[in-house]
């Protein structure tokens, strides 16, 4: 096969080439270069080889500790929202109408949340669950049901977690009601004549078919609420005690808090490598589900 | 397995208040055999779909019922009217294998699962799906698929009829070819009632006994392929059916003769009784007009151009404004801008109005 050697098509990649290299390259090197050393201020840095990312996988060191308890902490919260948020939204986006004006009017109400911005749920989560002046932290005082999320850890884990469901069942419910729409009426019509009830008519059509807008939509979910910190730092600021202090906010504190840029860089990068890796993943699911769309011809 | 009454059945979608005029679907009564192959034949939008989903209980009718053998199944919903579907496109339940599919209609009614099995053998087999049965469904090809939806149908022992709305849309033609073929053959097996939509002649008149013909939510005519063809009860039938279709031009009719731009054609029948003020046309397929040279005493029409078929040639041709298509004999070679038309008189048909008029001996 010929080819046109052309070298001037190099000139048309240089300018996104140069654009991710300042973007996204270097500063990835400054952090890779970070993690191997060590500073206490005053601009001077030791080589620390890789130190820092054997403290971080080692529990009984001070930093591998806190690490691993806050990533524990935050895969058992991606875990709960996602088994809240995923059945929940394909039961609002079964009960959402199909046609008419009230689709309109669902649509809206459901994209609201999404339109708020994190720092903005937080406070509007904050204050509406102080039992003092908060409408829902005071009307549960009233109902004599002790609520506090600044002093208790279960009431914290609860807001944050209601917060999250709050904020993000939308998004699923709207994958999966784009995905429902996209199911012909024949299917159902199919279906009807083959005697389905409801819930045949949900594993044997709608399920099936929805499994590709729901593998989007767990990814995303997973991703979001694995790099949470907005939301959860504005409402506990990550307490009681550690008990809502997920990675972000662990890295936060020991980047800006304590100013150590090389334990920070070392975290960043293993919290980095554990998303491309669950990305990685799911992309390989998600191409491998799609190949088996295709018709297959000459089947015998 | 049933005979189908439709007794004055309409259907509008805008509600049973809507003029009769825009219903989708205009009062019709008529008779399905048991066991008769019948095609509604007519063009897109002309209501073929919604008959068929109205004997289905996908639609509920705005006036008129449905009976199974004598019994008014009008109210009842789908699941329990004992119809089987197959649509456009092959409607597959995709988690599911082959047999999965083909026993899913009966796992749904609580059939024990010994007889499941024994059905779905029977089915697969005659479909020639065995090979396939534990396969993922969604791996197949159209046709294949295509045939699932036709066995998901064929399971169920008790079924009345089974519709099938253009259901070989998405397949090769030449598995159209074969899949039409088995479809005939089973319904000789079966002895089934099967009632088949399309807007494709050819499909209509090789698969069914009676073509159904439809057009503007009225049933224009229905009978066999012969009648369809020989004596067209409406212009649109002779137009429809047939390639090319009906040359239908205006004339005047008295007694025997009809006149076509002033031209006398002679006529089989005597035509006296015609009604005032109808709007008269005859009606004459191209097969039965010759073209020949031009001679006093033959309409002369314009040759426009030859179409050239392979076993047939035909001649479009026009006679004043009226575009006009006659058989080319074999042999004869066109020379020139004008022929002569040679008109076989039994295969004229005057109509009034659209309609066919029976003339009288």
């Amino acid at each position: 096969m010929d080819k046109t050697i052309n070298q001037k098509a190099w000139f048309l990649v240089l300018p996104v080439f140069l654009v991710v290299a300042f973007s996204a390259i270097l500063p990835l090197m400054t952090v890779v270069n970070y993690s191997m050393q060590d500073t206490f201020g005053n601009n001077q840095f030791f080589w620390n080889g890789v130190g820092w990312f054997k403290e971080l996988l080692d529990p009984s060191t001070d930093l591998g500790g806190r690490f691993l308890a806050s990533l524990g902490r935050n895969l058992l919260f991606s875990a709960i929202i996602l088994a809240i948020e995923v059945p929940l939204g394909i039961v609002v986006a079964l009960s959402m109408p199909r046609d008419g004006w009230s689709v309109a009017a669902c649509l809206v109400i459901l994209a609201l949340p999404l339109l708020i911005p994190w720092n903005v749920v937080g406070t509007i989560w904050q204050i509406f669950g102080r039992p003092d002046i908060g409408l829902l932290g005071y009307t549960l005082n009233s109902l004599g049901i002790n609520y506090n999320y600044v002093s208790n850890e279960f009431d914290a884990w609860a807001t944050v977690i209601v917060m999250d469901v709050w904020h993000w069942t939308s998004l699923v419910a709207l994958l999966c009601y784009a995905g429902l729409k996209s199911i012909p009426d024949a299917y159902y019509q199919a279906a009807q004549i083959d005697g389905a009830s409801r819930w045949a008519v949900f594993t044997a059509i709608q399920l099936p078919k929805m499994n590709r807008v729901l593998l989007i939509a767990v990814l995303l979910r997973f991703m979001d609420s694995f790099m949470i910190y907005t939301e959860p730092f504005v409402v506990t600021g990550g307490g009681p005690g550690n008990s809502t202090t997920f990675v972000s906010i662990e890295l936060v504190k020991i980047a800006l808090g304590q100013f150590d840029l090389g334990k920070a860089a070392a975290l960043s990068l293993v919290y980095n490598l554990i998303i491309l890796i669950v990305c990685w993943v799911f992309y390989t699911v998600m191409t491998n589900a799609g190949a088996e769309r295709p018709v297959k011809q000459g089947a015998e | 397995m049933a005979r189908i009454d439709l007794v004055d059945l309409a259907h509008s979608y805008g509600g049973n208040d809507a003029a009769t005029e825009s219903f989708a679907l205009k009062p019709v009564t008529m008779t399905w055999r048991q066991g008769g192959a019948y095609a509604l034949l007519g063009p897109s939008g002309c209501g073929k779909t919604t008959l068929l989903n109205l004997i289905s209980g996908i639609v509920t009718p705005s006036r008129g019922q449905i009976l199974f053998d004598g019994a008014d199944i009008t109210p009842l919903s789908t699941q329990k009217r004992n119809i089987a579907q197959v649509f456009q496109f092959p409607v597959i339940y995709d988690t599911m294998t082959v047999g999965q599919n083909l026993a899913f209609p009966l796992k749904n009614r609580g059939v024990p699962k010994a007889e499941i099995d024994a059905r779905v053998k029977q089915i697969a087999d005659l479909l020639d799906l065995t090979p396939h049965l534990d396969r993922k469904a969604t791996r197949l090809t159209a046709d294949a698929k295509q045939k699932i939806s036709l066995g998901r149908g064929l399971v169920r022992s008790d079924v009345a009829a089974i519709l099938f709305d253009e259901p070989l849309t998405v397949i090769d033609p030449e598995l159209k070819w074969q899949l039409r073929s088995k479809l005939k053959a089973l319904h000789r097996d079966l002895d089934l009632t099967m009632i088949y939509v399309t807007h494709d002649q050819t499909e209509a008149l090789t698969f069914a006994d009676t073509v159904v013909v439809m057009h503007d939510g009225r049933v224009v005519q229905s009978g066999t392929p012969a009648e369809l063809f020989d004596k067209p009860a409406h212009t649109f039938v002779g137009y429809f059916i047939g390639s090319p279709g009906m040359n239908i031009v205006p004339a005047e009719v008295r007694g025997r003769e009809a006149r076509i731009s002033g031209h006398p054609i002679a006529l089989n029948r005597s035509y006296d009784t015609l009604p005032a003020g109808a709007k008269i046309e005859v009606g004459v397929r191209p097969e039965f007009v010759d073209v020949a040279a031009p001679a006093p005493g033959l309409l002369s029409a314009n040759i426009e151009r030859i179409d050239d078929l392979g076993r047939v040639r035909f001649a479009r041709v026009r006679i004043g404004d009226a575009k006009f298509a006659a058989r080319v004999p074999p042999g004869f070679s066109v020379s020139g801008e004008t022929a002569g038309l040679v008109f076989n008189p039994t295969h004229v048909h005057v109509y009034a109005d659209s309609r066919l008029v029976e003339g009288t001996a």
